[in-house]
């Protein structure tokens, strides 16, 4: 491991690693091939021909169930989960970094919220608007859902940032006369700003793509993931690949949104970080 | 004041949308029903059925035994690719382009990594194909989709990632020179593993383990969709008494549920500080 030459034992490592990409990125490269599948082709390999056949039964709506409207009421919904995982989880990191009454208890039942089964959460929610005669909805009940599955995640993020942060450049930011709102804007938004978009991606998708907590909070009106479920048990051409390809698509799409700002931000932050060394300026 | 104010949301959302249902559901599930509605009461019926049904053991013990296989699986895995991330790629940018690609299939959707085993493992899938080529079996394997087989697959497939981040987090927090010290005090490079590296590791690995036990005690997708329907979990059961509105019978199903899965994350925590961790 120390010298030049790599050991037998990296070899082995590096083909067990290849084959672990292979497993888990294999299936999905297999379905995103067959929702090109020609019109005569079925649910496995080989292709009969190459068309964009099972795309376009997607939007005939009478094929298969709601797919425009789930799929807008699931795009909203991680858009604003997101915003709200960020916005919330930023609030509550900043408070435990001093020590404060309960901060213990607070923490256990959001580390709880990832651990209590999702089915749990689904049914208690349901029964919950049920009982109290409410009306569950996407933008209420199911967002509610959502949330207490994305913001432990972005609890516990902001936990691994604020561990890793440098309590100095506040403090020089206050010497020099900077209000808490400036020391926040100025100074710990602009350091903290890469990880944050990290937080909204996490938001986004853990919501985009949520089933389990979804089933019975959602409310009458689907969102993709459940929509995307039914046809598992209904629809049995391509045109259930070719929803995975698109839902896929995406992810993928947010994925490199988020990591092209992450990008952005890390050279804004070097490039305006330190003037150490430049002689006076 | 100001620390009350920045915990209100988050505190806020946990009691409307976790406290409130639990409570909700721990109150029905001594609750009364008939064929269409819900009787509130106070009877112990929902929990002596549940003790009483011999169903109910055999299905705790078909979910603990995915629970245990599934772990089993995620953890060996898991270890060999973060071990392989943290000793053996050398340069750091290398180490987080290939945990992104490790890390990239947890941000797309679980139900549609389930759906992508079909083509590959059907009975005219891409294994069958190749079994059938060889000359290895004569008739395609039926067992590969909608088995139990399956639901273990998926399970490790879906959440391998959460043994392999906390354990190579460990890992990258082991200092290098104590490794060293190993190695020039005459250990074997399955010793320093046995006597260094997997002590040292441990942190991460409990971790993981409550993310996996706790992610597959609950589960019912997972299990209802690669089972095909033909395998019981905790979850599904769950699932088909709230289809068939029997609430309060699901209701004390999930009470009992919740208190294992809290039983086994209490004893996992034990050996653990989760906040030093991240």
């Amino acid at each position: 491991m120390q010298g030049r030459t790599r050991s037998p034992a990296y070899f082995a490592m590096a083909v067990i690693f290849g084959l672990f990409v292979l497993f888990l990125y294999g299936p999905m490269i297999a379905i995103i091939v067959l929702s090109f599948q020609g019109p005569d082709g079925g649910l496995t390999f080989p292709m009969n021909g190459f068309s964009f056949h099972w795309f376009g039964e997607l939007f005939k709506e009478q094929r298969v169930g709601d797919f425009k409207g789930s799929f807008l009421r699931s795009l909203s919904m991680a858009l604003i989960v997101m915003i709200l995982t960020v916005l919330i989880s930023l609030s509550a990191g900043l408070a435990y970094r001093k020590p404060f009454r309960f901060s213990g208890a607070i923490f256990y039942i959001t580390v709880a919220s990832l651990i209590v089964p999702s089915i749990l959460i689904t049914l208690g929610i349901g029964l919950m608007f049920d009982r109290l005669g409410l009306d569950a909805g996407w933008y209420t009940s199911g967002m509610g859902a959502h949330l207490t599955w994305t913001l432990p995640f972005g609890l516990l993020i902001m936990f691994a940032i604020f561990n890793r942060f440098d309590k100095s450049y506040e403090e020089a930011a206050r010497d020099l006369g900077a209000t808490p709102w400036q020391v926040l804007r100025f100074v710990i938004i602009p350091i903290i700003g890469p990880s944050l978009v990290g937080v909204g991606l996490f938001g986004f998708t853990l919501s985009f793509d949520e089933f389990a907590r979804s089933l019975l909070s959602v409310g009458s009106r689907n969102t993709l993931p459940l929509e995307i479920f039914g046809m598992t048990t209904t629809v049995t051409t391509p045109t259930l690949y070719a929803l995975g390809t698109l839902t896929t698509a995406v992810s993928f799409l947010i994925i490199g949104i988020s990591f092209a700002i992450i990008a952005a931000l890390e050279r804004r932050r070097r490039q305006h970080g330190s003037d150490a060394g430049k002689g006076m300026v | 004041m100001k620390t009350q104010l920045q915990l209100l949301p988050l505190v806020a959302i946990l009691a409307l949308f976790l406290v409130g249902p639990i409570v909700i559901i721990f109150v029905v599930s001594f609750w009364d029903y008939t064929e269409f509605s819900l009787v509130p009461d106070f009877v112990f019926t929902n929990y002596i059925e549940l003790f009483e049904s011999t169903v109910t053991y055999s299905i705790y013990l078909n979910t603990i035994k995915f629970a245990a296989l599934s772990w089993f699986f995620t953890l060996i895995i898991g270890f060999a690719i973060a071990y392989f991330l943290a000793f053996h790629v050398r340069t750091l940018k290398w180490q987080v382009i290939l945990f992104l690609v490790c890390t990239i299939p947890f941000w797309t959707s679980n139900i549609i990594r389930m759906i992508a085993w079909i083509p590959a493992l059907g009975r005219h899938g891409l294994v069958n194909k190749f079994l059938l080529n060889l000359g290895l079996v004569d008739q395609p394997i039926e067992w590969l989709l909608y088995s139990d087989f399956a639901v273990i697959l998926a399970f490790v497939h879906l959440y391998t990632l959460f043994m392999v981040v906390p354990i190579f987090n460990s890992m990258m927090r082991i200092d290098k020179a104590v490794l060293e010290a190993a190695r020039d005090a005459g250990a074997s490079a399955v010793q320093v593993l046995l006597h260094v590296i997997i002590p040292l590791c441990r942190p991460g690995i409990a971790i993981g383990t409550i993310f996996v036990v706790s992610l597959v005690m609950g589960d019912f997708v997972t299990v209802q969709a690669m089972s095909g329907g033909q395998s019981a979990s905790v979850g599904v059961a769950m699932n088909h008494k709230r289809a068939l509105l029997q609430y309060p019978a699901a209701a004390a199903d999930a009470i009992i549920l919740l208190m294992v899965v809290l039983v086994m994350v209490a004893m996992l925590m034990r050996t653990i500080n989760i906040r030093k961790e991240l």
